[in-house]
């Protein structure tokens, strides 16, 4: 077969399938055959780009041009113009905030100037359905090395040699885990795929399943032979439905080429995959949790030692790895841990995916070399702040972590400099706050998740969270007291020393580090009973400014508890006891008489 | 599907299907591919340039060569048609006129692998924006 000449990836990720970018893709298909260029162009569904705030996104090889917000009626328009007359369709292309100028290849935008992919390398690339197109990455290459040149030995020294660290959070070296696993005697031993993401807006680990979810058998392979182990599970939410297809797909696949099975590669190794479905519990990816989930029992966390590299499932060694730190290992095998270990700061090698969330631009999926500093992260790549509002913090490390504020942006990002800066890199949600944010809403945002998805096992998290949450409602709601502030930094301590698992001990982050860098905030709730970024309804008054109303009465017509009283062409007031703080009225008013305070 | 049950199996079934992701591989770079634009608008297909295409993307696809071959619109050469336009790496693009089966085999062998130009050059005599 000839190849094509040229090829329309368009982004089956997630986040662009839910704006019918398969849709897009069958009305590029037909646009094509239309024009009788079916066996000129190629039409390939790949994982995702990354850029999610941009979606749906086309990207036209060779020439690399970067189609943004696509919808299914632009599909016969980039067939005519594009494919067949050569030109790009300039309407489509993305806009530099800064400059306003139209970018027509993705090389050129800042977005992604600064990415190094090595996790995502395929995302955006392949079509994840299709392992010729893996195998053409070098796909099963590493796999092939290991089995055929390595003793388990030996490729567990590569991984540690490459410093690579598990990326699901807490950064144990890959390597000594493996070695570990491998030194324990036993008759079975597994090799788990931890799929189960849980931090709100994170989801580079669904993106590599849905993008490329044979690098994850791949590792798997490796890893089982290292470890000694036959058997390996992925351990995915039921909630990940496209990420559960495609890994489906791919075990399929990599089972009739013989990837998967007996004797892999004629090396005389077994290994198989199965997958394993969580019910969508934030704790079950704390790995002792996960594996009791995986035996069908409640998922609750287990008190370590014994690790699960002793006695893991069904009291067997188990080896637990993130789907982004198993991505990194065939790259590892194929350019050299040295290579690895040349990218990245000091303690944190390679890179590091982040999923930037919040107040920022360029909102998507990106990855960095570690040691990247959060402004280059937040305003070259993120391309800086919504609406052109200033920056106030980040939350790194979802749920676990913590805020950082501007005297952080130029912290460089890895393991031990977020710890160190009071945060933690977690499994990289990356949170942007503007000035419009309430910190103390923001910390019992956090709290009330960690409340609900605490498994209640052990009193300091199912207790202690609690209260937490109590006491940050009462300030939000103008109930504070000054002893409140004490009172929340003496649970968070305790919480931290006594709490059972990962998910208890770094709960109470986000209170002690607002706290530690926002207290004015907290103290203008309490004291002043103020909310200085005006997010606390209960702390919001309205009031009329007489010389400004004009007695229109717009006002008074929206208020939905008539609190709002005066005579027409009169300068109006508001029954404080009566408003229910909606702001409607103040939305209203046209001649910026209402204010709020 | 076979199985693949040696490592020199995965990579030969590696090199046949390499040349279907080059075009993506080089994207990032894609000036280091040679490209061919053939116009085919009415005046190139009236011409024969539905001829010129197939004969370009046969050999291309027979010798296995690193070679992008796109359509294009009219040049505005509609005197010459059909014609072909041939950018190699580092290069400025040529414009080849009056191009049949003949010459699109010729362009290949003599202008894109030996470097050689052939008669009938339609000078480029505008600037692209």
């Amino acid at each position: 077969m000839a190849p094509f000449n040229m090829h329309l990836l368009v982004c089956g990720g997630t986040g662009c399938r839910a704006s019918q970018s398969a849709k897009i893709v069958e009305r590029l298909r037909a646009a094509l055959s239309e024009n009788g260029l079916e066996g000129d162009a190629q039409v390939v569904t790949t994982g995702c780009f990354g850029f999610c705030e941009q979606g749906p996104i086309v990207k036209i090889i060779p020439d690399n041009t970067f189609y943004i917000r696509v919808t299914p009626d632009d599909a016969a328009e980039i067939v005519a113009e594009h494919v067949l007359k050569g030109r790009k369709v300039a309407r489509l292309l993305y806009t530099d905030p800064q400059d306003k100028a139209r970018v027509s290849d993705s090389k050129h935008m800042g977005f992604y100037r600064k990415q190094i992919r090595i996790a995502l390398r395929n995302c955006g690339f392949i079509d994840p359905e299709n392992i010729n197109e893996y195998i053409a990455r070098d796909g099963y290459e590493a796999l092939g090395r290991v089995l055929s040149a390595y003793t388990p030995h030996a490729a567990i020294e590569t991984v540690k040699r490459s410093g690579l660290r598990g990326r699901g959070g807490g950064g144990f070296p890959t390597g000594l885990k493996w070695e570990i696993a491998r030194a324990r005697q036993a008759d079975q031993k597994y090799v788990v795929c931890n799929a189960d993401e849980g931090d709100p807006g994170a989801f580079m680990d669904r993106s590599i399943l849905e993008g490329d979810p044979h690098s994850i058998l791949e590792a798997m392979t490796i890893c089982g032979y290292c470890i000694g182990a036959t058997k390996g599970l992925v351990y995915i939410r039921a909630e990940y439905p496209l990420a559960i297809h495609r890994l489906q797909v791919a075990i399929a696949q990599a089972r009739e080429y013989g990837l998967l099975g007996a004797d892999i590669l004629g090396a005389g190794f077994d290994f198989d995959i199965e997958l394993r479905y969580g019910a969508g519990a934030f704790v079950c990816g704390e790995e002792t949790a996960l594996i009791r989930s995986m035996e069908g029992r409640r998922g609750e966390p287990s008190v370590k030692p014994p690790f699960p590299a002793e006695s893991g499932y069904w009291g067997k060694p188990t080896n637990v790895n993130n789907v982004e730190t198993f991505a990194n290992i065939p790259v590892l095998f194929l350019k050299g841990p040295e290579w690895f270990a040349g990218i990245g700061s000091a303690g944190s090698k390679g890179t590091k995916v982040f999923a930037l969330a919040g107040k920022i631009n360029n909102v998507g999926l990106i990855e960095v070399p570690m040691g990247i500093t959060l402004r280059e992260v937040i305003f070259e790549i993120g391309g800086g702040i919504k609406d052109g509002k200033r920056f106030k913090a980040v939350q790194t490390g979802g749920p676990s972590g913590g805020c950082l504020t501007e005297k952080h942006l130029d912290t460089p990002i890895d393991f031990d400099s977020l710890l160190a800066a009071g945060s933690m890199m977690g499994s990289g949600g990356m949170i942007v706050m503007d000035e419009d944010d309430c910190m103390v809403s923001i910390a019992k945002f956090y709290l009330e998740f960690t409340v609900d998805e605490s498994c209640g096992k052990c009193a300091p998290c199912r207790i202690g969270n609690k209260r937490l949450y109590e006491v940050l409602r009462k300030i939000t709601l103008g109930h504070g007291t000054a002893d409140d502030l004490d009172y929340l930094r003496n649970v968070s301590a305790v919480i931290k020393d006594t709490a059972l698992c990962g998910l208890g001990q770094t709960s109470p982050n986000p209170v002690l580090s607002t706290l530690e860098h926002f207290r004015q905030e907290y103290e203008a709730h309490v004291f002043d009973r103020k909310c200085p970024a005006g997010q606390c309804k209960a702390l919001t008054h309205y009031f009329i400014l007489p010389e400004k109303c004009t007695g229109c009465t717009a006002c008074a017509r929206v208020c939905a508890v008539n609190a709002i009283v005066g005579e027409r062409r009169q300068a109006h007031s508001i029954l404080q006891n009566k408003c229910i703080r909606c702001g409607a009225c103040f939305e209203k008013c046209k001649f910026e008489a209402i204010q709020a305070g | 599907m076979n199985k693949i049950t040696s490592i020199d199996d995965l990579r030969k079934i590696k090199q046949l299907l390499e040349s279907q992701l080059r075009l993506r591989e080089k994207s990032d770079d894609p000036e280091s591919l040679v490209q061919i634009k053939v116009a085919m608008a009415t005046c190139g297909l009236a011409a024969g340039a539905r001829t010129v295409m197939n004969t370009l993307m046969e050999k291309t696809a027979d010798e296995k060569l690193p070679i992008v071959i796109t359509q294009t619109g009219c040049m505005g050469y509609c005197h010459a048609e059909p014609t072909v336009e041939v950018r190699l790496p580092g290069e400025e693009p040529v414009v080849f006129g009056r191009v049949d089966a003949k010459r699109a085999v010729d362009i290949i062998e003599k202008y894109i692998k030996r470097g050689e130009l052939l008669d009938d050059i339609i000078p480029q005599n505008y600037e692209r924006i």
